[in-house]
């Protein structure tokens, strides 16, 4: 996840890995509850447990995680995401994280993170057959993108996954259960880009605190 | 075995070994086979490395045929053959089927010996296109 310590417009901000995985991990846990209360109205109610057990475990190893070169550090990341969050979440969760750690570089530049992070999203949306405007994180994922390709600081990038978040309320789910609801699912959050937009948070705060 | 070996990953433990249960009865002891079923906590849903253990216990060199219940499980299915990497992913595909009557189409079609990609087209042929 020190692929987004490139978030600071030009110079390069150096944030271990180790504090990335403990932010994220915090933010999920400290919002689990409300995860699962979004994923309780429009899907089936496990997201914030399943995220945080997820989380934890990657917690748990942060040590070994952190001795690795980012891009592997990345993929194995990710590898224990899948095989720990379960769900729907668990392979997009986890694909998120593999595909980033299979095109960044060991020391990214803005422009590479930039890339990797792209081909991470086509990547999830390939995992789940789906694409921007289905009320999923990919609608978190994309605005995330844009910005990090326009050169948005760590604050504005907080800012736009806060408000991408929000966006996802009146849509309608095209995409995983809550997509069974039809019209029912306008007017509730989704709770995978509620995620999304908690994970980044966190890493561009904890960037913008070392910077 | 030399036949296509058939995978069943549904949410639920119960339809899972109903459906091998159905295979059995209907078409019998030629065909590995192997399911996974429930979230590993107890709940509904479906999980990778269930899915790679028993795509593990129903390989075949001939292959191995997956079917499906809801969207998850088709994504965790995915995932574990990609997971699962060459040389055997290739030979490992998830059919776009009902997952009761695509699981015993498609290990009747098995068991006559027939290759991955006619176990897998029978499966196929009972979804609307």
């Amino acid at each position: 996840m020190s692929a987004e310590t490139m978030v600071k417009t030009g110079t390069m901000v150096k944030v271990d890995l180790k504090t990335l995985i403990s932010v994220t991990a915090d933010t999920i846990a400290a919002h689990a509850d409300e995860l699962t209360a979004l994923d309780q109205a429009i899907g089936d109610g496990d997201h914030g447990l399943n995220m945080k057990r997820g989380f934890e475990a990657v917690r748990a190893e942060a040590e070994g995680f952190a001795a690795k070169p980012l891009p592997e550090a990345l993929k194995a990341i990710g590898t224990k995401l899948v095989m720990t969050v379960g769900g729907a979440s668990g392979p997009l969760f986890g694909t998120l994280f593999m595909a980033l750690g299979k095109e960044i570089s060991a020391e990214p530049d803005r422009a590479n993170l930039a890339m990797a992070f792209g081909k991470a999203i086509e990547a999830v949306a390939a995992r789940g057959k789906s694409q921007v405007g289905q009320k999923t994180m990919l609608d978190v994922l994309q605005p995330v993108h844009e910005a990090l390709l326009q050169g948005k600081t760590a604050a504005e990038i907080a800012d736009v996954v806060d408000r991408a978040a929000d966006a996802t309320v009146p849509m309608k789910a095209l995409r995983g259960r809550a997509s069974f609801l039809g019209d029912r699912s306008i007017g509730h959050m989704d709770a995978g880009g509620r995620s999304v937009a908690l994970l980044v948070r966190a890493v561009v705060e904890s960037i913008e605190g070392h910077a | 075995m030399s036949n296509v070996g058939i995978v069943i990953v549904s949410h639920s433990p119960l339809v899972a070994e109903g459906t091998a249960d159905m295979v059995r009865q209907m078409v019998g002891d030629e065909v590995p086979l192997a399911w996974c079923g429930g979230n590993g906590h107890g709940g509904l849903g479906t999980n990778v490395e269930a899915i790679i253990g028993a795509i593990d216990k129903a390989w075949s060199e001939a292959g191995v045929a997956i079917l499906v219940d809801l969207g998850g499980a088709e994504t965790n299915s995915e995932m574990a053959v990609e997971m699962i990497g060459e040389p055997r992913a290739h030979k490992i595909i998830v059919c776009n089927a009902p997952i009761v009557e695509g699981a015993v189409m498609a290990a009747t079609e098995a068991s006559g010996g027939a290759s991955l990609r006619e176990v897998v087209a029978t499966a196929h042929e009972l979804s609307p296109s």
